[in-house]
């Protein structure tokens, strides 16, 4: 398994850091300055609170987001994800720390150059969809283009464009009152890619959907970022959503990022007993993929299996075809490694206790 | 035991003095800066008797018809334009056009007065808890202090009139449009305003984008207020040389005139209610966005 991750790193590599946080801290509080040296001396979140009345909110934050890529966020409410995300915008400013936006300071900017970068470079997603109520559709779509004081007909040619691209053609005229919670977010989606910004900031933005709508929703997603490529940081709370979107996941804990990697890492490899807690109920053979199982090898033998295939349809292909071990090939169609039928069911096999007793590292 | 059986009150002759000092100075600061402030709502008085000669000079025929176009923008309920109308005829058949339209004109000054006082004002105030502290205990008093109260000062100030009867009306009439418009803008959703800092907009772009936008239906409550408010205070805006409807009614207290004081004083209601009837209508309109049609 080892190949498939070294595989993965280096593609990494080579594209760019779009948005790196580094060291940040959020402490919410009269003196948040003053308390900073005793969270840096290690002070725990609860005795903060209880002897100094201050709430730790994000505590060293490091995470780089990779130019068109989804970084997603997870983590249960109360974990600062939320807090995190209103940082690379600076709808909240930090205690202390950086935040890099193509290698500029968000948090150095003054106020004309925040409010540039803001028109720009960065949009957002909310997760109650923040829509403006006595505004249609189309006005709202148009909303970020208007503040940047676009001309009023290219301002409808744009909004036209992108209410067509997420399915709301024909519901210009009507008032978000009026619509479906999915569409309001339609909307949302809509209003945010209207601006052209390279960054997309999405704050729980499927969270409020009914399950059948969010998964409707994230397909949407998908499709428009394999031609828009923008960099994405996606907040939320729910892991199959997490799995299903992200190249990259942040877990976020009190405050604390506890694990990051790819879907596969974490799902192999769960850092902690909270994170092995969390992915226990995951279907493993939907989220696992060939890479994550498979041994070096060049022997061509048996079905060739792509490296992203997920594990149930690779299990379905060997057992089609009665075969006990099949190939992988990279994207070339080169022979990179082998997959055993038994090593696959072992890895799909629902972990019963912590990650060190299923000896996976 | 003089000490309980008496209350410890100020001597006589130093109340005497307080109060004879505070009068003396405040008849000083009227007696030296009385033209200047007179001379400042100089432009208000013209507008006020333009107004009021307009309304009583043009036909009456004319000014129905106008009531009634106004009626119809405002309200867009054929209804509430016809019982404007009958409401008008029968106001004039029993002798009191003259009257109403003299109310017409000061209730419209003041209500314009404090539409263009209070809506600035409840938006400062909306924008700071500091202001907003400052600003609640005044509006207290304006609204519960007896109005011949400040009636006093503003007399001394500037004498017998129009202006001092259309300032009296308007320090009565203007708190709930302050405190309405305040409320609105504060009432305006959070989340809202942030997606719209998240777009990068600038504090005019969110004031008159988005919050004044949203807080218009409260804003219109305030208005609708102010406009009762000041009908209320007709009566005693006539007491200081404020000509229309209240003048007969203080004649008929006066002389226990009962029909002539019901008369006008219906007069009164009647314009209340028409105004009442249709700013509430348009308020509503305003508010058409929140009728979703639950296609939930």
């Amino acid at each position: 398994m080892g190949a498939g991750f070294k595989h993965i790193e280096r593609v990494q590599a080579v594209s760019e850091q779009k948005i790196q946080i580094k060291n940040l801290y959020k402490i919410f509080g009269n003196d948040a300055e003053n308390v900073m040296d005793l969270v840096n001396d290690g002070i725990s979140k609860q005795e903060l609170l209880e002897n100094h009345g201050h709430v730790l909110g994000l505590r060293n934050i490091n995470i780089d987001v990779p130019e068109k890529c989804i970084r997603v966020i997870m983590g249960l409410s109360g974990s600062g994800k939320s807090t995190l995300i209103r940082h690379i915008n600076r709808l909240i400013e930090p205690t202390s720390g950086q935040v890099l936006v193509g290698g500029e300071d968000v948090l150095m900017m003054s106020d004309e150059e925040l409010k540039n970068f803001r028109r720009s470079k960065a949009s957002m997603v909310f997760q109650k969809f923040a829509l403006l109520p006595h505004r249609t559709v189309i006005e709202n779509v148009g909303y970020g283009l208007q503040i940047q004081k676009v001309s009023e007909t290219e301002i409808n040619k744009r909004s036209q464009h992108w209410i067509d691209r997420v399915g709301l053609t024909g519901f210009e005229d009507h008032y978000p009152a009026q619509l479906s919670g999915g569409m309001q977010q339609r909307v949302g989606l809509a209003r945010a890619l209207a601006t052209d910004a390279e960054i997309l900031l999405m704050d729980e933005a499927f969270s409020a959907l009914d399950p059948l709508i969010r998964t409707d929703m994230q397909g949407i997603l998908l499709g428009l970022q394999e031609e828009l490529h923008k960099t994405i940081v996606f907040i939320t709370h729910d892991l199959d959503e997490a799995l299903r979107i992200g190249d990259e996941i942040s877990i976020l804990r009190d405050g604390e990022v506890v694990q990051q990697g790819t879907s596969q890492e974490i799902v192999m490899n769960p850092s902690d007993d909270y994170i092995a807690d969390f992915i226990k109920d995951v279907n493993r053979a939907r989220v696992l993929e060939v890479r994550s199982i498979m041994e070096p090898s060049k022997t061509d033998r048996g079905p060739r299996l792509d490296l992203t295939t997920p594990l149930e349809d690779a299990m379905g292909k060997l057992s089609e075809l009665g075969e006990t071990s099949g190939c992988v090939v990279d994207d070339k169609g080169h022979v990179i490694g082998k997959i055993e039928l038994s090593a696959a069911i072992s890895a799909i096999k629902r972990p019963e206790k912590t990650s060190d007793e299923l000896g996976y590292r | 035991m003089d000490f309980f059986d008496s209350f410890p009150a100020m001597e006589r002759q130093d109340l005497r003095d307080l109060k004879k000092g505070i009068d003396s100075s405040f008849r000083d600061f009227s007696r030296a800066y009385g033209d200047e402030i007179e001379g400042f709502f100089e432009p208000l008085l013209h507008f006020l008797v333009w107004l009021e000669k307009l309304l009583v000079n043009a036909p009456w025929l004319v000014v129905i018809i106008g009531l009634a176009i106004l009626a119809w923008l405002g309200s867009r309920s054929w209804k509430l334009v016809t019982g404007t109308v009958i409401a008008f005829l029968v106001i004039g058949y029993f002798g009191m056009w003259k009257d109403t339209m003299a109310t017409l004109a000061i209730i419209s000054v003041a209500t314009l007065l404090c539409i263009a006082v209070g809506i600035p004002f409840g938006i400062w105030m909306a924008r700071s808890d500091r202001v907003q502290a400052a600003v609640t205990p005044v509006l207290d008093v304006m609204q519960t202090i007896p109005s011949f109260v400040y009636l006093i000062p503003v007399v001394m100030l500037l004498g017998i009139g129009k202006v001092p009867g259309l300032i009296a009306v308007c320090i009565y009439a203007i708190p709930p449009l302050v405190r309405l418009t305040n409320l609105g803008i504060r009432l305006v959703d959070s989340e809202v305003l942030e997606a719209a800092d998240s777009f990068g907009a600038d504090y005019k772009q969110k004031l008159f984008g988005v919050q004044i936008p949203l807080a218009l239906p409260n804003i219109f409550a305030g208005i609708n207020q102010t406009i009762m408010m000041s009908l209320a205070m007709v009566v005693i805006a006539s007491m200081i040389g404020v000509k229309g409807l209240g003048l007969p009614v203080l004649r008929a207290v006066s002389n226990q005139y009962l029909a002539l004081g019901l008369l006008n004083g219906l007069a009164i209601v009647i314009l209340a209610i028409i105004f009442d009837r249709v700013s509430q209508q348009y308020g509503r309109r305003l508010q058409a966005h929140r009728e979703g049609s639950g296609s939930e």
